[in-house]
C-alpha cells in the first residue's frame, strides 16, 4: 500500500519518535530561569488587588469607594459590581483596584464602605433533604429493559451509595494577568497564565473593545492549569482595564484563598447505584440515582454506567445548584467521578459474587466495545505488574493485626483526538530549523513533542530544533485540555516539516545528481537513500538555499491521517490501611496505559506518573470543605486544603501500551486518561483490605474508622 | 545593628492572620517567647520601624543588595519584586508549600514566611546563585534528567530544598529523601522524578568532590 507522504516514518525508521528525550525546557524550569506569568516585572509595575463578597448570597444594597480611591498609593479603581447587584458566591468580584504595592492595594481595599443584603444559600451537597427545590431534575435516560432484568431469577444484586466531593484545581501558579499598553494606548500586551494562548485575545478583545489583533497575549511558561485557565476570567479583564487607566503596566495574580475559593471547582458527584450480574459474573443491569453539584450551574451526571456498556439500564440525575463559585473543567471532566460511581459499584458486585476483580471484569471486557481486547491486555500486565496473584485475596484481610493490606482496580477512557493546530516552519540557509505556533505547555511535554518530531523529520537533533510557543502572535494552535495537544501540535509540525524537507530536497537534489524523491534526510545529513557517499551535511544543503529560507505551513486536521481519538487504561492500587487510627497508606500503584503512538516516553510515563500522584491526592485527601454556616469555603489555604507529599505517594510502576497494535492508531492525548481511576482502584483496595467499603472520598482517617464502626469491623 | 532583636510583633488593632504570624515570627527569631505577656507597661519602648519604607540591605548570591521597603515586605517579595530573582515562587504564602525556599545561613527556609528586615545580615542564597550561566548545578542536572518537573512552577523550591539537605545528608535513603523533603509540595506529581533526581544528585556531588 502506498503510504501517504506525512504518514509517521515505520517503526525501523524512527531515530527519535518513542525514545525517553528528556524535556527541552527542563534546565530554564531547573534553574529558576523560566519565567512564569507571576514572574513578569515591567517597569513601574502596579499590583492590583480584588475586593470580594464575603457572602454565599447577598445583594449589594450600597457600596462607596471614595476613601479606596484617596487612599495612598492608589493609582485607579474598578467597580465590577455595583450597587443592586446580586451576588451568587462568596468571592465574587466587587472592586479592583491598582496602587504602587501590593500593600498600598490592600490597605486601600480596607476602606470601602459597602452594605450588604444577606441572601439564603445552599454550599453543602451531601445530603440531598437539605436541597428542596436546588435539586434540580436533570434526566432520565433508559435502555434495554432493566425493570425486567432486575427481575429475572439467579441475579446476583449489589446495592450501594457512592459519591466524591466538589474539590479544586489548586494550580501551584494562580491565575491571573500582567497587562501592559503601548504609550498611545491602542496595543496591548498580556502576560496570562492561560491554556489558551491563541483563544485569549478574541475573548479579551471583546470584553474591553480592543480588537484582537491589537492583543498580543504571552504564557512562556505556566504553573499549571489543570482545565481551570481556558478564560480570561473577571479578573483578567479588569487588569486590562486598570492598566489602560492608569497608563502603567498592572500585575494582578490572584491570592492563594482566592485561587482555592473562586478560581475552579470540579462538581462533586453522589449516586445511589443497583447492579446486577448472573451467578456467573456476566453484568446484566444498572439503576441510579445521582446528583452532582456544580455551583450555579447545577452538575452535570458524570458518563455512567462507566467504560462497560451494561445492556439494561435507567440513570436518574438531579442537577444540585448550590453558591459555592463556578464549576470548571478539572482534568478528565467527569471522568473521575464517573469511575467512583461505577467501577466502585461492580466492584461491589464482584466482591458479592465471590470474583476477582480482574476475572470480573476481563470477563465482562466485551461491555467495553471495540477496546475490549486492550483492555484484557492491561488487566493482565496491571495484574502482572501489581503481583495480583500474589497479593490479592477475597474481600477482607483476614490475617491478624491492625494493619490490613488490599489491593483494588480499576479501568478507564478517554479520546483525545488532536485539535486544530497551525504552526509555521522556517528553514534558514544557516541550517538554522524554527517552529512557531501558538500552543503553550502545561508541563506536559508540548516544546518537546513539536522538537522531537521537527528532528524526526528533518534527521537532526532534538536540540537543533528551535521551539517557539506560547505567543498569539504565532499561528492559532487549539487550546491545551482534553488531552488534543500532543495531537494536534504533532500532525501540523509533521506537515509542515515534510512539507519543507520536500522544498530542501528539491533544492539540492540537483547537485547529489539525484531526484528528490530518491533523497532523504537522515543523521544530520542529505543523502541519496541507502548511499550516504553521496551526501550533503544538513548545513551543506541548507546553503544551497542562498538568501531565501524555506517558509511552511502544517496544519491539523490536514492530509494522512495522523491520529486518532480513544485509549483505554487500568490502574491497580495496594493500600496498607490501619484500622487504628484509619490511615490508608500507599504501597504501590501500578498504571497500563495505551495512547497510540507515542511521540516521547519519557514525558508519557511522567504523564502517568503524575496523574497517579494526583488521583492519590484527591482519593485520599482532597475536599473544598464548605460551611453552611456561613457560606465560605472552610480549608482556601494549602495547610488543609491538603496535597499528598513526597512521602504519601508508594510505589509508583508505569507501563505504556506500544508496539503493534498499538502505534497505528497514531498519535492520541494522555493527560487525561491515567488521573481517572485512581479513585475508584484506591477506594476497591481499601475495601478489599477492611471489609467495608467507605463510601466517599476522600478516604479519610475519620471515614475509614465510621465505615469500620458501622460495618461491624471496629 | 540587628533590628530583629528590637522587633516586636505590631499592635494596631486589625491585624490580619497574615500580619500576625508575621509578626509572631519576628517575635520568636528574635529570641522572644511567644508566650511572653507583651506589655506596653513594663517593656522598654521598642524601636518603632516603619511603617514606611526603610533602607535594609540584603547580601543576596554573595552580592550586598540595598533597598527601602516597607518593614511588613517579606523576604520573598523583596526578592521577587525588589531585585527580579523570580526563581522563588510565591504559591501558599504561609509556610507550607515550600515553592519558595531560598537557603539562609546554610539553612533551607520559606522565604514567605521572613521579613526582609529579618534577612538583614544574613548569608541568602537563591537558586538564581546555585547555577553559573548556563552551567547547571549537579542538583538541577539531576532533575532534568530524571524528568523531576512538569510544569516546574515547584520546581525550583524542591531544588534549593535538595541542594540544601544534600549539604547535610550526602547518602541519603529514599525514605530519609521522603523526610528531608516533606516540606515541598507538588500539583503535577513529580515526586516520583524528584525522588530518583536527588538520590542520583546525592551519587554525582559525591563524585564531584571526589
Amino acid at each position: 500500500m502506498a503510504k501517504c507522504k506525512y504518514d509517521w516514518p515505520d517503526a525501523g525508521q524512527r531515530h527519535l519518535i518513542g525514545q525517553r528525550i528528556k524535556r527541552i525546557d527542563g534546565p530554564a524550569k531547573a534553574s529558576g530561569k523560566a519565567k512564569y506569568t507571576f514572574d513578569i516585572n515591567r517597569p513601574g509595575l502596579l499590583y492590583g488587588k480584588i475586593y470580594r463578597s464575603p457572602y454565599a448570597h447577598a445583594k449589594i444594597k450600597s457600596l462607596d469607594v471614595s476613601e479606596v480611591k484617596s487612599s495612598p498609593g492608589v493609582k485607579a479603581v474598578k467597580v465590577i459590581q455595583d450597587a443592586g447587584t446580586e451576588i451568587q458566591w462568596a468571592g465574587d468580584e466587587i472592586v479592583a483596584v491598582a496602587a504602587v504595592s501590593e500593600q498600598a492595594a490592600e490597605d486601600a481595599l480596607r476602606k470601602i464602605k459597602i452594605e450588604f443584603e444577606e441572601l439564603p444559600f445552599l454550599v453543602l451537597d451531601d445530603d440531598l433533604s437539605l436541597a428542596g427545590d436546588r435539586a434540580k431534575p436533570a434526566g432520565e435516560q433508559k435502555s434495554g429493559d432493566p425493570e425486567k432484568a432486575f427481575s429475572e431469577p439467579d441475579l446476583v444484586i449489589s446495592e450501594g451509595f457512592y459519591g466524591t466531593p466538589v474539590i479544586t484545581h489548586c494550580c501551584l501558579e494562580s491565575h491571573g494577568t500582567v497587562s501592559e499598553w503601548s504609550s498611545d494606548g491602542r496595543h496591548l500586551t498580556a502576560w496570562v497564565s492561560t491554556q489558551n494562548v491563541s483563544g485569549i485575545p478574541a475573548e479579551l478583545g471583546e470584553a474591553i473593545k480592543t480588537p484582537a489583533t491589537d492583543i498580543e497575549v504571552i504564557c512562556d511558561y505556566i504553573g499549571g492549569g489543570f482545565g481551570s485557565k481556558f478564560a480570561i476570567d473577571r479578573w483578567g479583564v479588569v487588569n486590562a482595564q486598570l492598566a489602560k487607566e492608569t497608563g502603567k503596566p498592572v500585575k494582578l495574580l490572584l491570592d492563594r484563598n482566592m485561587e482555592l475559593e473562586v478560581a475552579g471547582a470540579r462538581p462533586s458527584a453522589y449516586a445511589k447505584v443497583k447492579v446486577a450480574a448472573k451467578k456467573d459474573g456476566t453484568i446484566v443491569a444498572w439503576e441510579s440515582d445521582s446528583w452532582a453539584n456544580g455551583g450555579l450551574s447545577g452538575g452535570n451526571m458524570p458518563p455512567i454506567p462507566y467504560v462497560f456498556n451494561i445492556p439494561n439500564k435507567i440513570t436518574r440525575h438531579k442537577a444540585l445548584v448550590t453558591n459555592i463559585g463556578g464549576a470548571r473543567a478539572w482534568r478528565a471532566p467527569g471522568h473521575p467521578q464517573a469511575a467512583v460511581l461505577t467501577i466502585c459499584a461492580l466492584d461491589d458486585l464482584a466482591a458479592k459474587l465471590n470474583m476477582d476483580p480482574i476475572e470480573f471484569f476481563s470477563k465482562n471486557a466485551g461491555l467495553t466495545g471495540e477496546r475490549a481486547e486492550i483492555y484484557k491486555q492491561e488487566l493482565q500486565k496491571a495484574a502482572e505488574l501489581a503481583e495480583w496473584s500474589k497479593l490479592w485475596h477475597p474481600r477482607g484481610d483476614k490475617r491478624p493485626g491492625h494493619i490490613k493490606r488490599g489491593l483494588g482496580v480499576s479501568l478507564h477512557t478517554w479520546g483525545g483526538r488532536g485539535h486544530n493546530s497551525n504552526c509555521n516552519v522556517t528553514v534558514n540557509p544557516d541550517g538554522s530549523v524554527e517552529v512557531a505556533l501558538g500552543s503553550q505547555d502545561l508541563g506536559t511535554g508540548t516544546r518537546t513533542v513539536i522538537a522531537i518530531t521537527a528532528a524526526e523529520t528533518f534527521g537532526l537533533r532534538v536540540e537543533d530544533i528551535k521551539v517557539n510557543i506560547g505567543s498569539s502572535k504565532y499561528p492559532a494552535s487549539g487550546a491545551s485540555g482534553g488531552s488534543t495537544t500532543v495531537g494536534g501540535v504533532s500532525a501540523s509540525t509533521r506537515r509542515g516539516c515534510v512539507d519543507a524537507l520536500d522544498q530542501l530536497l528539491a533544492t539540492v537534489a540537483p547537485s547529489l545528481g539525484a531526484k528528490p524523491e530518491d533523497l532523504e534526510a537522515v543523521g544530520g545529513r542529505i543523502q541519496v537513500k541507502g548511499d550516504s557517499s553521496k551526501s550533503l551535511t544538513w548545513k551543506q544543503a541548507c546553503q544551497k538555499l542562498g538568501v531565501r529560507s524555506i517558509q511552511t505551513t502544517g496544519k491539523n486536521p490536514g492530509q494522512c491521517s495522523l491520529g486518532s481519538s480513544g485509549v483505554g487504561g487500568v490502574e491497580i492500587a495496594d493500600v496498607s490501611v490501619d484500622t487504628e487510627t484509619g490511615i490508608v497508606k500507599m504501597n504501590r500503584m501500578v498504571c497500563a496505559q495505551d495512547c497510540g503512538l507515542i511521540i516521547d516516553l519519557k514525558t508519557a510515563e511522567s504523564q502517568c506518573l503524575g496523574a497517579m500522584i494526583m488521583g492519590i491526592t484527591y482519593s485520599l485527601f482532597e475536599e473544598k470543605i464548605m460551611d453552611q454556616q456561613t457560606g465560605r469555603m472552610l480549608n482556601p489555604n494549602m495547610e488543609f486544603y491538603k496535597l499528598a507529599g513526597i512521602g504519601d505517594i508508594g510505589e509508583l510502576v508505569v507501563h505504556m501500551m506500544t508496539g503493534p497494535g498499538y502505534d497505528e492508531r497514531g498519535v492520541i492525548g494522555l493527560g487525561e486518561p491515567p488521573v481517572i481511576s485512581p479513585g475508584a482502584a484506591i477506594s476497591n483496595a481499601v475495601a478489599n483490605a477492611i471489609g467495608v467499603r467507605v463510601p466517599t472520598l476522600p478516604i479519610t482517617p475519620e471515614k475509614v474508622l465510621a465505615a469500620l464502626e458501622k460495618g461491624g469491623m471496629a | 545593628m540587628n533590628r530583629r532583636k528590637e522587633r516586636e510583633p505590631r499592635r494596631d488593632e486589625g491585624l490580619s492572620r497574615r500580619d500576625f504570624l508575621r509578626g509572631a515570627s519576628v517575635a520568636v527569631s528574635g529570641g522572644l517567647l511567644v508566650t511572653e505577656p507583651v506589655s506596653a507597661k513594663a517593656a522598654p519602648p521598642p524601636e518603632v520601624l516603619g511603617p514606611g519604607e526603610v533602607p535594609i540591605s540584603l547580601r543576596v548570591n554573595g552580592k550586598v543588595r540595598k533597598l527601602n521597603l516597607e518593614p511588613r515586605v517579606t523576604l520573598l517579595d523583596a526578592l521577587r519584586d525588589k531585585l527580579d530573582l523570580t526563581g522563588a515562587k510565591r504559591v501558599c504564602d504561609r509556610g507550607t508549600c515550600g515553592a519558595c525556599t531560598v537557603i539562609m545561613d546554610g539553612k533551607p527556609v520559606y522565604a514567605c514566611n521572613i521579613l526582609a528586615i529579618e534577612a538583614e545580615g544574613r548569608e541568602i542564597v537563591t537558586i538564581e546563585g546555585l547555577s553559573k550561566g548556563d552551567a547547571l548545578h549537579p542538583v538541577m542536572t539531576a532533575f532534568v534528567d530524571n524528568d523531576a518537573q512538569q510544569c516546574g512552577f515547584c520546581t525550583p523550591g524542591f531544588v534549593v530544598a535538595a541542594k540544601a539537605y544534600l549539604d547535610k545528608h550526602p547518602n541519603p535513603t529514599l525514605e530519609e529523601i521522603e523526610t528531608g523533603l516533606g516540606g515541598n509540595l507538588c500539583r503535577c506529581g513529580t515526586y516520583a522524578g524528584v525522588r530518583q533526581a536527588v538520590l542520583e544528585a546525592a551519587k554525582s556531588l559525591k563524585g564531584g568532590r571526589g
